[in-house]
C-alpha cells in the first residue's frame, strides 16, 4: 500500500469546553482529490487548520511523506509545502496578479540592485506569473500587471489557485473555492482544481457543494461531531447517501481503501 | 519551482469581462489605475487659475516662497502617507517633529552639545517616539487613532517641560541646525537645502514603495491585514517598521523645520496634525489603506500651499483659505470613494 502524502492521526483540538476535533484521522493519497464533506461544526475547519498550520491541535500527530511535523504556523506549514488556499482568498486586491502570487516571497534582483538596493526583479516575477497561470490554463489574462480586485470572482480564485500549484510542492488545501461563484465560473475553477492534481499535487477540497464534490473527488471524507465517520466513493455512494451519513440519519459505511 | 510533470495545458478558459465603456466608468477606471492624475489636474488648474489673477503668483521668488512653506508639511506628509497606507491614522506627528526640534535645539545650547551629536540625537529621539507608536499598535493592539492621540498629549506636555514654554533662537544653535534654511540660488529661484532634502526623501519612499517587497507588504497589510497574515506577511513587522520610519522622517522634518523657522519653538505645530493628513488626503491615498503613494502626497503638499499663497494673493482672507482647503478635502474624499466603487 502506498504511504500517504499527508496523513493525520488522532488530533485533538479543543476551545474551552467545546471540543473541534476528536481524534482526527485524514490521509490522502499521491495523486488524488480527496473531499472534505461534514456539517456545520463538524470539525473540518478545524482539521484542516491544523493541517495547514493555522492552529496548532492539542494532540495528535501530522506526518508528511511518512515523516512526523509540526507546524506552529502557517509559515511553517508552507515551508514544507503545503499551500492552502483561504475561503477569503489571502489576496491583496490593490496589488496586481504577479504581485499577488509573489506575495510574501518576492525575488528581488541579481547584484548589488537586489542585496544593496532590495530593488525587486518585476520583469522575472512577471514572467513566471504568467507562466503559472498559462500552466493552469488561465491564459486570457492579458494583463499580468491588472490590479486584481478588477477582477472577477473566477478569477481572483483562479489567482489564488495558481499561487498555491507555483508554489506548493506537496499537497494544496482549498476551503470552499466555489463556495461564492457563479454556476460558469464554478465550473472553471473546478477545472483548474483537476488540472493541479493532473500536475502530480494532490487536492484536499473542503466544500459544501454536494454535485461539484461528487463531480471532482476520488474519495470523499466525511467529518461528523469532531471526528472522520467514514471515507466513501462518489462511485460506491450517492449523494443523498452522504448526506445521510453527514447528519447522521444513516450508520457511516466502513471506510473504503 | 515545482513544475514536475510537464502536460498539456488545457484550452484557455474564457474569463475575460466585459466592460460597459461609457465615458464616466472609464474616466472611473482611469482614475483608479493612476490615483494622482486626479490631483495632479488640480494642481495645474490651480496654478493658471491663481496665475491669472494675480501677476506675481507665477514669479520666481513666489513660487520659491511655496515650496519653502510646504517643505515642512511635505515631510511630515510623508511619514503620514506611510502610516494611512496602513490603514492607520498618526495625530502625534505635529507633536512629534516639535519635540524633536526642542530636543535638537536643547541639546545643543542648553547641554552645548556638537551640532552632529545634537542633529543625531534628536533624530534617534523622534525615531524612538515613532517606534513606541508602532509598538503600542502592534504588541498591545490598540486602535492608532487612540495611540497616537495618547502620544500626542504625551509629547506634547514633555515638549513644554524641556522648553519651559520658551522658543530657542536659530542664531544661539550650531548653524548645522538652522543650515536646512540656507538658499542656493538657481535663476531667480532660491532653493532651500531642506526642500532638496524633502525632494530626495520622496525620491527615496517612491522607490521604496513601489520596487522593494518592504512597499508590497505596506500595500497588501493596509490593503487586508488578515489576507496579508494568511500570505505569509509579518504584518506587525511591517507596521512597525512603518511607524518607527515615520518618526524618523518627522524628526527629520524637526530639522527642516528649524532652518524654516531660524529657531526652535515649542509654540508651533498645532496644525501640523490636520495639514498633514489634508496633504495625504487631497494627494488621493486612501485613510481606508492599501491606495495611494508619496507622489500623490507631494501634489497633494503642493496643493494646499499653492491654496494658501494664491488665495492670499487673490487678496481672499485667511479665514476663508481655511474654508477653501475644506472643501477641498471633502471633494477628494468624496472622489476616493467613487473610485473604490470601481468593480467589474
Amino acid at each position: 500500500m502506498t504511504t500517504p502524502v499527508l496523513e493525520a492521526r488522532g488530533l485533538t483540538k479543543r476551545y474551552g469546553r467545546v471540543t473541534a476535533i476528536e481524534s482526527g484521522d485524514l490521509e490522502l493519497y499521491p495523486g488524488e482529490i480527496l473531499a472534505v464533506i461534514g456539517d456545520n461544526g463538524a470539525g473540518k475547519s478545524s482539521l484542516i487548520k491544523a493541517l495547514s498550520g493555522a492552529v496548532v491541535p492539542d494532540s495528535g500527530e501530522i506526518y508528511l511523506d511518512g515523516e512526523r511535523v509540526n507546524f506552529r504556523n502557517p509559515m511553517d506549514a508552507r515551508a514544507a509545502g503545503i499551500e492552502t488556499v483561504y475561503q477569503t482568498l489571502a489576496v491583496a486586491p490593490g496589488l496586481d496578479i504577479a504581485d499577488n502570487l509573489f506575495l510574501g516571497r518576492e525575488e528581488r534582483k541579481p547584484g548589488v540592485l537586489g542585496s544593496v538596493f532590495r530593488m525587486l526583479d518585476k520583469a522575472h516575477m512577471r514572467t513566471e506569473a504568467k507562466r503559472h497561470m498559462n500552466e493552469l490554463g488561465v491564459a486570457t489574462l492579458q494583463n499580468i500587471g491588472q490590479a486584481v480586485e478588477s477582477l472577477s470572482g473566477g478569477q481572483r480564485q483562479a489567482v489564488a489557485v495558481a499561487r498555491s500549484a507555483a508554489f506548493g510542492s506537496k499537497v494544496v488545501i482549498l476551503d470552499e473555492p466555489t463556495a461564492a461563484l457563479g454556476v460558469k465560473e464554478g465550473n472553471r475553477v473546478l477545472q483548474l482544481i483537476r488540472d493541479v492534481r493532473d500536475r502530480g499535487l494532490p487536492v484536499i477540497l473542503i466544500s459544501h457543494n454536494m454535485p461539484h464534490v461528487f463531480e471532482v473527488a476520488d474519495r470523499i471524507h466525511i467529518q461528523r461531531l469532531g471526528r472522520r465517520a467514514t471515507v466513501i466513493t462518489p462511485q460506491s455512494h450517492s449523494m443523498s447517501e452522504a448526506v445521510a451519513i453527514m447528519t447522521g440519519a444513516a450508520e457511516p459505511p466502513p471506510p473504503v481503501a | 519551482m515545482s513544475t514536475t510533470a510537464v502536460k498539456e495545458p488545457s484550452p484557455p478558459q474564457d474569463f475575460d469581462v466585459r466592460r460597459n465603456d461609457s465615458l464616466g466608468l472609464r474616466l472611473q477606471h482611469l482614475l483608479h489605475g493612476n490615483p494622482t492624475l486626479g490631483p495632479l489636474a488640480v494642481l495645474i488648474v490651480a496654478i493658471i487659475a491663481f496665475s491669472v489673477a494675480n501677476q506675481r503668483f507665477f514669479s520666481a521668488p513666489n513660487l520659491s516662497l511655496v515650496l519653502a512653506q510646504v517643505t515642512v508639511i511635505a515631510v511630515l506628509a510623508l511619514g503620514q502617507t506611510l502610516i494611512i497606507l496602513t490603514a492607520g491614522i498618526d495625530l502625534s506627528v505635529g507633536a512629534v517633529a516639535v519635540f524633536s526640534s526642542i530636543l535638537m535645539a536643547s541639546f545643543a545650547t542648553k547641554l552645548g552639545m556638537p551640532g552632529l551629536l545634537a542633529l543625531l540625537l534628536g533624530l534617534v529621539v523622534g525615531t524612538a517616539m515613532g517606534a513606541l507608536n508602532g509598538f503600542l499598535v502592534t504588541r498591545i493592539k490598540l486602535p492608532p487613532f487612540i495611540v497616537t492621540l495618547g502620544t500626542l498629549s504625551i509629547f506634547f506636555s514633555l515638549n513644554s517641560v524641556v522648553s519651559g514654554s520658551e522658543t530657542i533662537r536659530g542664531s544661539d544653535m550650531p548653524g548645522l541646525l538652522s543650515w536646512t534654511g540656507t538658499t542656493i540660488p538657481i535663476g531667480g529661484f532660491r532653493l532651500t537645502y531642506g526642500s532638496i532634502i524633502m525632494l530626495l526623501l520622496f525620491a527615496v519612499f517612491f522607490y521604496a514603495l513601489g520596487s522593494t517587497a518592504w512597499g508590497k507588504h505596506v500595500y497588501a497589510t493596509g490593503d487586508d491585514i488578515e489576507s496579508a497574515r494568511l500570505a505569509g506577511i509579518r504584518t506587525n513587522r511591517v507596521l512597525f517598521s512603518v511607524y518607527t520610519v515615520a518618526g524618523l522622517l518627522y524628526a527629520v522634518g524637526a530639522w527642516i523645520l528649524i532652518g524654516r523657522l531660524a529657531s526652535a519653538s515649542p509654540n508651533v505645530g498645532v496644525d501640523y496634525n490636520l495639514d498633514s493628513i489634508t496633504a495625504v488626503v487631497l494627494g488621493g491615498t486612501s485613510l481606508f489603506g492599501g491606495r495611494g503613494g508619496v507622489l500623490g502626497t507631494l501634489i497633494g503638499a503642493l496643493i494646499v500651499g499653492v491654496f494658501r499663497n494664491g488665495l492670499q494673493l487673490a487678496g481672499v482672507e485667511v479665514v476663508w483659505q481655511g474654508f477653501a482647503i475644506g472643501l477641498l478635502v471633502l471633494v477628494a474624499v468624496s472622489l476616493d470613494q467613487w473610485i473604490r466603487k470601481v468593480k467589474t
